[in-house]
């Protein structure tokens, strides 16, 4: 039952937990912008979110003898993180956009946003479901 | 918590912009001083900045030093003032006062901009706190 539930919201939990993680990366871009040689970094969402999910489907599954064990949760590998590709050069080396992951840090953030959103919807559709007839 | 740690990269930023300012304004306010604690006049000083790594390589940024400025110092011809040499050149700081204003203006709009990514993470969060309430 509980797992199902678990299922239920595995993805959307996902999801968020890359958001922020994104959200944590562009943090720090802009926290660097004046630091000399620089790189800043970002990752491909749609690309980790995927990696993500078929971890969690493919995974190494546990054997579970007793009713009170609990499932192998599989824990956030590290991202792939690559190098954002600066559209000027700068004299220090620094290959911070200030425009461009002020950009990005709001899609991000609205996005983020609507992960909360979703995962709501899902929470109170949950709940209904539950809920005895009336 | 992991997403607290938005806050503190965008803290550290907060803290090594703000130590840049003053910096800059110690810069200004000795633009003139011709004469320090050892005699010597007034060299302008400089703040170096370092990415803090953590995990996935994202982090703050810190202040590794403070250095002086090898700038050449300014020579004024004032025969009648008391710190002049045989010449009658004074020795002035080698404070550029240009340089040091759009220091000060850089420092300020990265300030303003990790406030601004502290609000946005402050109202990721609280949304956060609220998942499920619906």
């Amino acid at each position: 039952m509980i797992d199902k539930l678990t299922s239920a919201l595995q993805f959307q939990q996902q999801a968020l937990a890359l958001r922020q993680q994104r959200q944590e990366t562009l943090a720090g871009n802009i926290a660097n912008a004046d630091t000399p040689n620089f790189k800043a970094r970002d990752f491909d969402f749609s690309q980790e979110l995927k990696r993500a999910t078929a971890q969690q489907q493919g995974s190494v599954k546990l054997a579970t003898t007793h009713a009170g064990h609990l499932p192998l949760s599989t824990s956030t590998s590290t991202l792939d993180m690559q190098y954002r590709v600066p559209a000027q050069s700068r004299l220090d080396g620094n290959t911070v956009d200030m425009d461009m992951e002020r950009a990005q840090f709001l899609d991000n953030s609205l996005r983020y946003q609507a992960d909360i959103q979703f995962l709501d919807d899902r929470i109170s559709g949950l709940r209904k479901a539950m809920q005895p007839e009336q | 918590m992991a997403i607290f740690s938005i806050l503190d990269i965008s803290g550290s930023a907060l803290t090594a912009q703000s130590q840049r300012m003053n910096v800059a304004a110690s810069n200004m306010a000795n633009a003139n001083s011709i004469a320090g604690p050892d005699g010597q006049p007034y060299k302008a000083k400089q703040v170096i900045f370092e990415q803090q790594l953590q995990a996935n390589g994202v982090g703050g940024v810190k202040v590794k030093e403070v250095v002086e400025s090898e700038a050449p110092a300014r020579r004024e011809y004032q025969p009648g003032h008391p710190l002049a040499d045989e010449q009658g050149y004074v020795t002035m700081p080698n404070v550029d006062p240009v340089a040091e204003m759009v220091n000060m203006i850089s420092a300020s709009r990265s300030y303003q901009a990790n406030v601004e990514v502290m609000n946005t993470s402050k109202d990721l969060l609280m949304r956060t706190l609220t998942i499920g309430k619906g």
